[in-house]
């Protein structure tokens, strides 16, 4: 089962410099033309829900502007995880 | 049914400090900056550092690190850096410079610093250009490269062929761990968060005199978008400035991190 | 502690020593030269810092880094390395950190020569460095005066976290006089609160001299001039020598204060009533005293080892009320006792209006002496 990721960009940092968009594997990030950040810039942001929150997209933004999570299944004690 | 739950793969380093910086967007400054206060949470050596900022684009260097940070004269970061290591020498005393200031004015205060075998840790950023000042030549500018100071292209014959600081500081026996590593991508960024992550290792260590060269891009000045900027650091700049060890301590090389 | 046969730069450096200093950045350029190298076996005796730095421009640096983490820090160096020095001193200025630095004046400009000067008056106390700063000068004229004021050089740089200079001649780094070395000063624990030191338990420190919107430039500009303001009121300092009842007023620092001193003994042998206000602060300038002074005397002769530079300041407090005469000696050039006591002996008879450059007189009287055989 692929491992889902989702990400959240903060308007504070992020200068719509585009580096995440072109680096990111699954090709889920564009700017959001809709709206501005208050410095002026057009924010990145995640359009499709395949991120497997692999973290390239926060390697490559030089603002630390993207926060990373992924999913990680919670083992119950006595039980077996399915899936 | 298997309940999930959030893991944070990535956030924001505790030594940046909450403030949007000035950089230009997509500027490989901010990456830099980003990598060294990775490197100094985990290391945990935050409040025992003490960081040089230079004169340059990142003269304000010290807004974006939550430590105790000097500002350096043009080029006089590695003495400033060695005025307080020998005062202070526990504490972590490393520099943060650009090309102009490493290469050009501050040539000098590089070399003795290494021949000197000064334990401190110097980030080097090569962007082959003078950002602050609008995009001069800088000593590592490559030949034909077109700036404000040489509109017809770096001229070999009258300014000479670009300088590779990271060969020539691992000829002094002074220094302990001196590397080129380039930011143009995610696998290199890794990579130079790790030499980064070593260069500290060296200073903990007493190993001697550190450096970490980063290829890094100016897309303003080069005029061109921060993508564009980072494939010619891949396509162009890497062929003039090999990526390597050119010099690693043995103490160094078994080290894990 | 008992008096002993000391050796000016020696004397210097040990002096330095004992009153706390940690590190020492130098190079060697004569005539300072002996103070890098007792500095340089003494202090790592002491488990202190020393480098030999690559040049002056490097050494003046490692002081501003030091400085910063609030140690008692210095250098020592000679007019060609001060003036490579200038930069490091505008940013310790402006960085608002304490440090000494110390400048055996020798014959310029450009390479000069190694023979005692002092020539470096406007670059030491107008500033020299770029920007609005305000440095202290102390001019001591003696060993003993020398290894007290280092040591208040000290203090003052801490008290108002200013740049102190510490000027002498190539005479007096050479020279060997009987005086006494204090103990030696314990080493605080503490450093001041705006040091750095690594930012455990607290907000980090930042220390730069870059106030990049021109309001908070100015805002910081203030500050150093109301600090130098205060400096103006409390610190200066001074010698007289026979000034009761004096009708000739000579001013001199430093060893052209010391010379001046030995003609006006013999002055007064001769009747003429001759006395000496040695400035030891030259910065801040006893201008007061000075002021107060111009209405006893009938004329004054500034003595200096330079084409006439405090003269420049003395004229302003004067401000034309006293007639106002120079005599100089330039290149490395000592003036010897008989030469200030021919300039009394001339002024005492002399009741001409003032120049308005008393230079001017000076020069030709000059040029005949040192070329008039030429």
């Amino acid at each position: 089962m692929a491992v889902t990721g989702w990400i959240k960009v903060d308007d504070l940092y992020c200068k719509g410099c585009a580096l995440c968009i072109e680096a990111c594997p699954q090709d889920v990030l564009r700017l959001n033309m809709d709206r501005l950040t208050p410095k002026g810039y057009h924010p990145a942001q995640m359009i499709e829900e395949t991120c497997t929150g692999c973290g390239i997209c926060a390697v490559i933004c030089p603002d630390a502007a993207i926060t990373v999570y992924r999913e990680k299944p919670e083992k119950k004690a006595g039980g077996k995880s399915s899936g | 049914m298997v309940t999930t739950t959030a893991e944070v793969v990535y956030q924001r380093p505790e030594a940046f400090t909450d403030v949007h910086t000035h950089y230009c967007p997509g500027c490989t400054h901010g990456i830099a900056h980003r990598l060294i206060a990775e490197v100094i949470d985990e290391m945990g050596l935050r409040e025992k550092t003490i960081g040089v900022a230079p004169v340059g684009c990142s003269v304000f260097a010290y807004k974006y690190f939550n430590m105790d940070f000097v500002e350096a004269a043009h080029g006089r970061a590695p003495a400033m850096a060695t005025g307080i290591k020998r005062v202070l020498p526990n504490n972590t005393v490393f520099t943060y410079q650009g090309d102009g200031d490493l290469a050009s004015i501050g040539m000098a205060e590089i070399m003795h610093a290494a021949v000197r075998g000064e334990n401190i840790t110097v980030i080097f950023i090569n962007n082959a250009i003078y950002g602050m000042t609008g995009g001069q030549m800088a000593p590592t500018t490559l030949q034909g490269m077109k700036t404000t100071s040489s509109p017809f292209g770096r001229d070999v014959e009258l300014a000479g062929y670009p300088v590779r600081m990271s060969e020539i500081l691992a000829t002094v026996d002074g220094a302990g761990y001196i590397v080129r590593r380039s930011l143009h991508n995610a696998a290199n960024i890794r990579k130079s968060k790790k030499a980064i992550r070593l260069a500290f290792e060296a200073q903990e260590r007493g190993l001697g005199f550190s450096m970490v060269e980063l290829l890094s891009s100016c897309p303003t000045n080069w005029k061109m978008s921060a993508q564009e900027a980072l494939e010619f650091v891949a396509e162009e700049m890497v062929p003039v400035f090999p990526l390597g060890d050119y010099k690693v301590s043995s103490a160094l090389e078994s080290l894990k991190v | 502690m008992a008096k002993e046969l000391l050796k000016g730069n020696h004397a210097f450096a040990e002096a330095a020593i004992r009153a706390g200093v940690e590190a020492f950045y130098g190079y060697p350029i004569t005539p300072s030269t002996e103070f890098l190298e007792y500095m340089s076996s003494r202090l790592p005796s002491l488990g202190r810092a020393f480098v030999q730095a690559e040049s002056e421009v490097a050494a003046i640096n490692m002081v501003y880094g030091a400085a910063c983490t609030g140690k008692r820090v210095m250098t020592a160096s000679s007019s060609p390395g001060i003036s490579l020095m200038m930069e490091g001193i505008s940013y310790i200025a402006g960085t608002e950190v304490p440090a000494v630095v110390v400048n055996v004046m020798r014959g310029g400009p450009g390479l000069g020569n190694i023979a005692p000067s002092q020539g470096d008056y406007y670059q030491m106390v107008k500033g020299g460095g770029h920007g609005d700063y305000f440095p202290i000068v102390l001019a001591p004229a003696s060993v003993q005066e020398a290894i007290d004021y280092i040591a208040l050089a000290f203090d003052l740089a801490e008290k108002y976290r200013s740049i102190v200079h510490v000027i002498v001649d190539g005479n007096m780094g050479q020279m060997m006089e009987p005086a006494e070395l204090p103990p030696m000063r314990e080493i605080p624990d503490q450093v001041p609160d705006w040091a750095v030191s690594g930012a455990k338990g607290r907000e980090p420190n930042i220390l730069t001299s870059i106030y990049i919107d021109p309001e908070d430039e100015e805002v910081t500009n203030l500050r150093l001039l109301k600090r130098w303001k205060e400096i103006e009121k409390n610190e200066v300092l001074y010698d007289e020598f026979l000034l009761d009842d004096a009708e000739i007023l000579l001013i001199g620092f430093g060893t052209a204060g010391r010379v001046a001193s030995s003609a006006i003994r013999e002055a007064r042998e001769g009747g003429i009533k001759a006395g000496l206000l040695r400035p030891i602060t030259l910065a801040p300038f006893p201008q007061d005293r000075l002021i107060e002074l111009t209405k006893q005397v009938k004329r004054i002769l500034v003595i200096e080892m330079n084409s006439g530079m405090m003269l420049d300041d003395v004229m302003k407090f004067v401000q034309g009320k006293v007639p106002v005469e120079f005599y100089g000696r330039m290149g490395g050039v000592t003036p010897l006792p008989d030469e200030i006591l021919d300039e009394i002996k001339r002024i005492a008879e002399n009741t001409a209006p003032a120049l308005n450059d008393p230079r001017d007189e000076w020069i030709s009287r000059l040029e005949d002496k040192i070329l008039g055989d030429k």
